[in-house]
């Protein structure tokens, strides 16, 4: 019978079916972050069961408010570190090795074409870049995944989104995936896996394949995933190159998790990206988004680039295209987290970081601070902030501020003009 | 098992997102209690006031589609809980927050868009939800009138809230 990539992952892993419908399945890796894992850490202990089911298969981090910024915080924080010690989990990262969870663990090469992975995060569908189930779950499936090394679910619908034709000058990823989740509304793959396909897919980097399964939660999706290809090979070689003959022999293999010929989907969506402006969000979901030409003229306060979504070196270049050689409107903050170390490094030896600090941003360490407004950057009541984050939820970035979700060389040009504008415009003028 | 049932909380609106429920600057509390006087105090809805009696009182909230959308954080039904309220009817639901209901042993409740809108035409008065959870039956009453119900959670969610949550379901299974 033709399968869903995820019907594959789902047969292969699967443990237990308990009840019709639901299926228990094997995890392969168990994500952790500071903020939704010292409950549960704390409720292992409490019931006397403080162990964990593979230290192998447990990565951890701190990265939403790194370095801590107060009491709380900072026990959060030990509360993962001590736990990731008492547990021999090699793969923690703390400060000064730490960064976005679903940045940093990918370029560590933690995922693999048809892996499970959860984490008490709901942007853990971006891992789906390499063809993995990846889903985000609350701190009690994280607990019994630390413990047990499995999750439930039911077994998920998949939805097909093919995405064809010439990407235009000044619009990218986030762009396409804002419109994707424009047409399918917020709810609209609550229960589904949502398959991205189409000739501007296979020709995209990780990176920007990242970006599009990252804002798959906000369509209402389980995970975002891509059919692992060359692309995904390149990407992974260097952690997989003892494990294959050669290149050829890795693609071969993935290919086996690819969607047969004749599966079932509860949607198709053919979206065409040849006369695609950028997309800019302009309420308080992010189904809520509008053609660059409807919002341009919008003045904003902050411009922020950075989070699991944009906060990649291909976001870090793009932006620092429109930025070289010029400075930010006076009346605004610029402000950009590159998302790991490593992205950090190279944006420094690239002078990435110095064009950003010569036209006036402030350059954070990685966090996912801002972006939900924990730290680096909250709003004030009435503020604005153009943000190439991943929800324009009220009170999202801080109380009373408003946020409009775009791409990283819009976010760039914003900054310039203090209100919201067209990379296009900046092209045409030779600007760039 | 929790005692479901009681005084109902109208929210009136569509995709109600977790940041809403509860803002994230809150997410630093490693205590559920801690939470309690923060619930749904980001809510963008026309004359909800949290700090309103009425809200506190509640121990059922009704309302429209896609209800927890957003972030997984489970302080979301953790706040409702601390607060006495352990069942939501909605007409859908977000995965990961109806999931963390049925995983703190709470109820998530799907009912057609028809019913919802029956339900509240009780906004107005008092209205209180007894749910009978052996026959998934729900009735609503107010002073002047009283519908009845049922609904339909699957087999698995049903076992997850006798068992009192996941992890005392998973710990005597796996």
């Amino acid at each position: 019978m033709a399968m869903t990539l995820a019907e594959k992952i789902f047969k292969t892993h699967l443990r237990d079916e308990p009840f019709p419908g639901t299926k228990v399945l094997d995890i392969d890796v168990v994500m952790c972050h500071e903020i939704t894992t010292p409950i549960a850490i704390n409720d292992l202990a409490a019931r006397g069961k403080d162990r964990v089911f593979d230290p192998e298969k447990i990565k951890a981090v701190i990265d939403h408010v790194t370095p801590a910024k107060d009491t709380k915080t900072a026990q959060q924080g030990k509360i993962l570190r001590d736990w990731a010690r008492r547990h021999n989990i090699r793969d923690f990262f703390d400060i000064g090795r730490n960064g976005i969870c679903h940045v940093l663990f990918p370029e560590k090469g933690f995922i693999r074409p048809g892996y499970t992975v959860i984490m008490g995060d709901s942007h853990t569908c971006t891992h789906g870049a390499f063809g993995a189930f990846a889903a985000g779950v609350g701190t009690t499936d994280l607990e019994v995944g630390i413990l047990k090394g499995v999750c439930a679910f039911r077994e998920p619908k998949s939805i097909r989104i093919n995405i064809n034709g010439t990407v235009p000058e000044g619009v990218y990823a986030k762009d396409i995936v804002l419109r994707i989740i424009k047409e399918l509304t917020v709810k609209g793959a609550t229960d589904c896996v949502i398959e991205f396909h189409g000739s501007v897919v296979k020709n995209m980097s990780m990176e920007s394949r990242m970006t599009l399964c990252n804002m798959a939660v906000e369509a209402g999706g389980t995970s975002g995933v891509c059919m692992p290809d060359e692309v995904t090979v390149d990407y992974l070689w260097p952690f997989i190159s003892n494990e294959y003959k050669n290149k050829k022999a890795a693609l071969n293999d993935f290919k086996k998790w690819w969607s047969d010929d004749g599966c079932e989907y509860v949607k198709t969506l053919d979206i065409e990206v040849s006369h695609m402006e950028p997309q800019v969000t302009y309420g308080y979901k992010p189904d809520e988004v509008k053609d660059i030409s409807e919002m341009a003229g919008t003045p904003v306060d902050q411009i922020y680039i950075g989070s699991c979504t944009n906060g990649r070196i291909e976001d870090l270049r793009v932006a620092a295209q429109y930025l070289r050689g010029r400075k930010i409107a006076p009346t605004v903050r610029g402000i950009v987290s590159p998302a790991t170390p490593k992205i950090f490094r190279e944006a420094d030896e690239e002078g990435i970081i110095k064009i950003f600090m010569d036209a006036g941003f402030c350059v954070t360490n990685p966090t996912c601070g801002a972006c939900l407004g924990m730290s680096n950057g909250v709003l004030a009541p009435g503020e604005v902030c153009a943000s190439t984050t991943n929800r324009n939820f009220n009170g999202r970035m801080g109380k009373g501020g408003m946020v409009h979700l775009m791409s990283p060389a819009t976010a760039a040009v914003t900054a310039i003009e203090g209100k919201i504008s067209d990379p296009r415009k900046f092209i045409k003028k030779g600007k760039r | 098992m929790k005692r479901f049932g009681g005084k109902v909380l109208f929210l009136d609106r569509s995709d109600i997102n977790t940041d809403e429920i509860i803002p994230a600057k809150y997410l630093t509390e490693i205590s559920k209690e801690a939470l309690k006087p923060h619930m749904l105090e980001d809510l963008k809805l026309e004359g909800f006031d949290p700090e309103d009696p009425e809200v506190r009182e509640s121990k059922v909230i009704v309302t429209r589609a896609n209800f927890g959308c957003g972030s997984s954080r489970e302080h979301a039904p953790w706040v409702f809980d601390v607060n006495h309220i352990n069942v939501v009817i909605a007409s859908s639901f977000a995965r990961i927050f109806r999931q963390n209901m049925f995983n703190c042993g709470m109820l998530a409740i799907e009912l057609p868009e028809k019913i919802i809108d029956l339900f509240f035409e009780y906004k107005d008065s008092s209205a209180k939800i007894e749910i009978d959870f052996k026959n998934n039956g729900l009735t609503i009453t107010s002073d002047k009138r009283s519908d009845t119900f049922t609904y339909q959670i699957s087999e698995f969610d049903k076992a997850l809230v006798e068992a009192g949550g996941w992890v005392e379901f998973a710990y005597a299974k796996y």
